[in-house]
């Protein structure tokens, strides 16, 4: 295993040591199925609603307000469902144009089974334009799904703003915050959601655990149907350890809040002035005062972003593109597009996402790095040329 | 993640021939800043009108880069003449096969060098001809029928990996497919070369003619090899011997090459397939 510096945290994070040892014993002797009667299942369930505890802890929620689901996308699939299925006449559903594919595509898939969708603009820098939302919504809205911080850019939404808005219409509300849990400070209660998805593998739990958090009140339909687990929101017999290990890197992330605040913002803040300052016509794309701590998209004009991305696999720098080259389909992600970003900036849009686990000597390598890889790549690009003034 | 071949990764971590040469015979532009590649290709001939010196500019992936240095080593020396018949198949061959998804960088390289080629004979810029498909990406029906049949190309997908037309929007994706119908089912083969009528012995004398005249030069090229075992019906069988018998690329060589030109010098119905 070559050594990394892994700045790719919003794709997914290393599993916290003290999460793989809270783990391990549920998956060796302590093997028993929490629902059961007996003693042996009885030890995994108190430890299953610890867990659960932990995570309702992190989020300001009451423990019966999380459902334990898959992963991220099956959260948002969920809350997206249980509205529309819980408003059977209405058929009208919101989201944002910079939505994660787990929410735009179910909403592209329900636009085709007979729902009108909207899909609110953001402005040059990634911001909302909450008049647009306002005016959009009507007595047929089902559901309002905004994410709280993109993925791509870091930038967050002002959630209690937007929510006020919406629940005085009598509108349900869900957010996506897969990305912002762990990272900011976030208070169910205080941002007035009605459901909001979270994922344990961006926040050092493994992956294939998440939960939504579903308001006390909130009319819920199941997606998944079976036996009576989650007090009968979500059938299948619970991933215990992985349960475990969620709950375990809750509670890791209420003490790294203050650091990610601090030292991780301090990190990006230097990777970022560093990297500007060692390549000409290089910007951040989003708005740089609402941001996440640990996110900075950046874009190194006139030079593409896979490029640039082998070039620093192969000195071990794990970081990821806006422009999806996959497939003959060489255009920008939907976010950048929607923001307006110029084609010379986007496709050479790197995204670097850092964690508790970076440290400034990982950060400095990158900045000495980074700018020779692109000064590189700018000698054979067609489009470059030295005098553009920056 | 992508499956680099290593000459891939060499070409593009080592380019060879960047830059521009301030004195060229023939420049070729490609691509733009919008689709997310382009390319600019230069060369210079010597007095016998063999390419001397060629060089390169790309903005683009790993494969777009690699593809360009690739197309500039294999033009050195050659004749114009010779230069003209390179096929973006010819490139992806050279890099030791390029992932489907990134055939496209092959074509760039290809259509870059026909530029170069006619900005030296002062054949006037070919305008675009027929009419646009893809919007998002300014690609003609045209275009989409010449990638279709040359590289033996059957789903939208495909168009979208050689030529990017339909990888936008969307919207263009019923108009591709017709014109994939258009070549493969309605006959339009069958006007270009008219359905021949041939005993089962002319048959196979034709494929093995088209085997060692068209086919095997080419492959000998690149030290490979290919052996005719049987024909059955429509089905021919052959063994591939060299370096094409180990090469990852071997069946885009089989399908993409060898069975299209058998389906063009002997019979549209053909179909190759590998015997180990």
């Amino acid at each position: 295993m070559m050594d990394v510096i892994y700045v790719d945290n919003n794709a997914t994070t290393r599993v916290a040591p003290e999460v793989i040892e809270e783990m391990l014993p549920y998956f060796g002797d302590l093997y028993g199925n929490p629902s059961s009667m007996h003693t042996f299942g009885g030890t995994v369930g108190r430890k299953v609603r610890e867990a659960r505890e932990k995570v309702a802890h992190l989020i300001g929620a009451l423990p019966e307000e999380i459902v334990f689901t898959g992963c991220g996308t099956e959260s948002d699939n969920t809350a997206i469902n249980a509205a529309i299925e819980s408003n059977p006449g209405k058929k009208h559903i919101v989201a944002t144009r910079v939505e994660h594919p787990a929410v735009k595509n179910l909403f592209e898939h329900l636009s085709k089974k007979g729902y009108r969708t909207t899909f609110i603009p953001v402005d040059h820098q990634g911001r909302l334009d909450i008049d647009a939302l306002e005016k959009s919504l009507t007595d047929d809205t089902a559901i309002v799904s905004i994410m709280w911080a993109n993925n791509e850019t870091g930038v967050m939404f002002p959630i209690e703003e937007i929510t006020q808005r919406v629940r005085e219409r009598g509108i349900v509300f869900h957010t996506d915050a897969v990305q912002t849990v762990g990272k900011i400070p976030v208070d169910v209660k205080k941002a007035g959601v009605d459901m909001l998805s979270l994922s344990g593998h961006k926040i050092h739990a493994p992956k294939g655990i998440a939960a939504l958090y579903v308001r006390k009140g909130v009319k819920f339909t199941p997606f998944l149907i079976g036996g009576h687990q989650e007090r009968g929101r979500r059938g299948g017999t619970e991933n215990v350890s992985s349960i475990i290990g969620m709950g375990k890197a809750c509670e890791l992330a209420v003490d790294h809040l203050k650091e990610q605040a601090g030292r991780v913002k301090t990190l990006r803040d230097r990777l970022e002035s560093g990297l500007l300052k060692g390549t000409p016509k290089a910007l951040i794309n989003g708005d740089r005062e609402h941001r996440l701590p640990n996110t900075t998209s950046i874009s190194f004009e006139y030079v593409e972003g896979e490029s640039i991305l082998l070039m620093m696999d192969r000195l071990g720098i794990c970081a990821s593109s806006g422009s999806a080259c996959t497939s003959g389909s060489l255009e920008p992600s939907h976010v950048l597009r929607a923001m307006g970003v110029p084609f010379t900036a986007a496709h050479g849009s790197i995204r670097f996402s850092l964690s508790v686990y970076n440290t400034e000597k990982e950060i400095d390598f990158i900045i000495k790095e980074l700018p020779p890889i692109i000064a590189k790549l700018r000698e054979i690009s067609p489009f470059w040329k030295p005098e553009i003034p920056s | 993640m992508w499956e680099y071949t290593d000459k891939v990764k060499d070409h593009f971590i080592n380019p060879r021939n960047v830059g521009v040469l301030t004195d060229a015979d023939g420049i070729g532009e490609v691509g733009s800043l919008a689709c997310g590649d382009a390319l600019k290709l230069t060369f210079k001939l010597d007095e016998n009108e063999r390419i001397r010196e060629a060089k390169f500019q790309t903005f683009g992936c790993a494969s777009a880069i690699a593809s360009s240095s690739a197309l500039t080593e294999i033009i050195k020396g050659l004749t114009l003449e010779e230069a003209a018949k390179i096929t973006n198949e010819d490139i992806a061959r050279y890099l030791g096969g390029l992932p489907k998804e990134k055939m496209h960088c092959s074509v760039m390289g290809r259509d870059a060098l026909e530029k170069a080629i006619a900005h030296y004979r002062g054949e006037a810029e070919k305008k675009k001809e027929g009419h646009v498909v893809c919007e998002c990406f300014g690609v003609t029906d045209l275009e989409i029928e010449r990638a279709v049949r040359e590289n033996h190309l059957h789903t939208i997908e495909d168009v979208t990996d050689y030529v990017k037309a339909g990888g936008g929007c969307g919207n263009c994706h019923d108009s591709i497919q017709e014109i994939i119908d258009a070549v493969w089912k309605k006959g339009h083969i069958q006007k270009e070369f008219p359905l021949r009528k041939l005993t089962n012995i002319q048959k196979i004398k034709l494929i093995e003619e088209t085997l060692e005249r068209e086919i095997k030069p080419a492959l000998k090229k690149d030290g490979g090899d290919i052996e005719l075992v049987d024909v059955d019906g429509d089905r021919v069988f052959v063994k591939l011997r060299g370096t094409c018998a180990t090469c990852a690329a071997s069946q885009v060589t089989l399908k993409g090459y060898v069975e299209t030109k058998l389906q063009e010098l002997v019979l549209p119905q053909l179909v190759v397939e590998e015997v180990q």
